[in-house]
């Protein structure tokens, strides 16, 4: 993530314009909008992604994906993973055929379980990724989950 | 300033789990309004949530979140009467912080 973090600061100057415009209202906001990966979240395969985020994961079966198998509503699907990988640091959540793959990342500081659920939005039936980050390893796991009704667009 | 968060947090042990109801739109910016223009993206970027001085999970989000996001996670160290404060940050700058109190 620091690399990642690194590059991002070189683009950082397009927030300077926005808050010397007055739309940030704090330091504070400014300051948690630059830690956003913003280029891990505008990726649209499943290589750029891996490429963003610092490696290729290998395949896992120790990250559970907690998610419907059908979800009739794409605006609203429940996904949860939970990782027993020693040391996971990160937990990324992917959907494959969303237009912009990533939908969330989770840093995981020491003392919390890799374990978080959110809810999240699936324009199609989709494979959905968790990519989790361990040391200096990627690992990751997939479910496919079937939506009748999309939930981007409309 | 937007409506407050709902937080849940309940301890077992020294295992504190937390839930989190923000509101807030997440809208998109792939949705187009009934005159056809592109509603643009309004979504929350940064969520922390700090116990006792210490982060104790800081996610990354993107568009495809879902509209009044649900977060649920578990972390060891936190008992009883302990305070939580969550605070997000979305792309327009706007930001909330709200507290609560582990029971």
């Amino acid at each position: 993530m620091s690399e990642n973090r690194r590059d991002f600061m070189k683009l950082t100057g397009v927030f300077g314009l926005l808050a010397a415009a007055g739309l940030l209202s704090t330091t504070e906001a400014l300051a948690q909008q630059q830690a956003w990966n913003k280029a891990a979240f505008e990726t649209k395969s499943l290589a750029d992604t891996y490429k963003v985020l610092g490696g290729t994961p290998a395949e896992s079966a120790d990250i559970a994906i907690t998610a419907p198998d059908i979800a009739e509503n794409g605006a609203v699907v429940p996904v949860g993973v939970t990782s027993k990988i020693p040391n996971t640091q990160a937990v990324y959540i992917l959907v494959e055929k969303n237009p912009n793959m990533m939908a969330a990342g989770f840093s995981i500081p020491q003392g919390t379980e890799p374990n978080v659920t959110t809810r999240i939005k699936m324009g199609q039936t989709s494979n959905v990724y968790a990519v989790v980050k361990a040391g200096d390893k990627y690992y990751v796991s997939s479910k496919e989950v079937k939506v009748t009704l999309g939930g981007c667009g409309g | 300033m937007p409506d407050p968060m709902r937080i849940r947090a309940t301890a077992q042990g020294d295992v504190v789990d937390v839930r989190v109801l923000m509101s807030h739109e997440m809208e998109g910016g792939q949705r187009r309004d009934s005159a056809g223009n592109l509603v643009p993206a309004h979504f929350i970027q940064t969520v922390t949530v700090n116990h006792g001085g210490k982060t104790v999970l800081a996610a990354d989000w993107g568009p495809a979140v879902s509209k009044n996001p649900y977060l649920q996670f578990k972390f060891t160290g936190g008992k009883k009467g302990d305070e939580l404060v969550v605070t997000w940050v979305d792309n327009k700058g706007e930001t909330r912080t709200d507290k609560a109190v582990i029971n």
